[in-house]
């Protein structure tokens, strides 16, 4: 298993710096805008959503700030080893600028495209059921990716065609929409939010880009 | 494990096809990765939910 350790290595590596990244830009950058939606809710904090019974939850503070970073650097590592797998399988040398292409795809797939059909929402905002959200959302992802990876990888025009309907399905089809509309969010607060975590999506993904092409290269294709 | 297939530049899938031997790694790290962002992101269990609630909404993952 010397290739699972060295593709785990590399992930760590890249995702533990990105997930860094994550935590500064999401610690100055959503987690305020997240707080101020939490203030229009009518029961803050404690149980908010209804699910009527309070969970444990990490206090507000540093330890909420340290479970952030925490889930922050897992998402880093998880999307990092999603990437260097990608490598392996396609082959080829590997640069932080090439891994700043994939990080840019990253972005297309996993935030750009489910956030046409479902936009960054804020706690206290109207949802449709979150199952069928989470549905939508992963047949949006590993849709949109199976037609980049046609575009990208295939070139012919029959492919390229296929590539279009397969990224368009599920915007053709529709995201589930909240069966109420309103909330407690006011707008211009969802359009501040929408905007950040838009840019702050982008930098984590290219940040992902170059460190996993970096470590991919320096780990995985070291003799 | 051949280095030779990691270190190639085609990688693992060389001309004469998928090196079967070597896709099990790539794809246990895949499935590792899959498992993480699962974890994080969508499964729904309140103390997960709740310790990763920031992460989920600035990520854009279905939240409550």
């Amino acid at each position: 298993m010397a290739l699972f350790r060295r593709l785990l290595f590399a992930a760590l590596c890249a995702g533990l710096l990105s997930g860094a990244v994550a935590t500064l830009a999401h610690q100055f950058g959503t987690v305020p805008v997240i707080l101020a939606a939490e203030g229009h809710e009518p029961t803050p904090a404690v149980g908010h959503e209804g699910h009527g019974h309070a969970a444990w939850e990490p206090a507000a503070g540093l330890e909420r700030i340290f479970f952030t970073a925490l889930a922050d650097g897992l998402t880093g590592i998880g999307f990092a080893l999603l990437l260097v797998s990608a490598y392996a399988l396609r082959g080829g040398a590997m640069s932080p600028r090439r891994g700043l292409i994939w990080g840019a795809a990253g972005f297309v797939v996993f935030t750009l495209a489910p956030s046409l059909g479902l936009p960054f929402r804020l706690p206290g905002a109207a949802e449709s059921p979150v199952f069928d959200r989470q549905v939508w959302w992963l047949a949006t992802a590993v849709l949109t990716a199976s037609g980049l990876a046609l575009i990208a990888f295939r070139r012919r025009l029959p492919w390229i065609a296929l590539a279009v309907m397969l990224i368009a399905l599920p915007h053709v089809v529709g995201a589930p929409q909240p069966v109420a509309p309103g909330g407690t969010v006011p707008d211009d607060l969802t359009r501040r939010f929408v905007l950040i975590a838009t840019a702050t999506s982008l930098l984590f993904w290219l940040s992902l880009g170059a460190t996993t092409g970096l470590f991919y290269r320096r780990i995985v294709q070291r003799a | 494990m051949n280095d030779q297939a990691v270190v190639a530049p085609t990688g693992v899938v060389t001309a004469d096809g998928l090196r079967v031997a070597a896709l099990a790694p790539v794809f246990l790290a895949a499935f590792l990765g899959a498992f993480l962002v699962w974890g994080v992101g969508f499964a729904q269990n309140d103390r997960l939910h709740n310790a990763a609630h920031d992460t989920r909404h600035s990520n854009g993952f279905p939240c409550h």
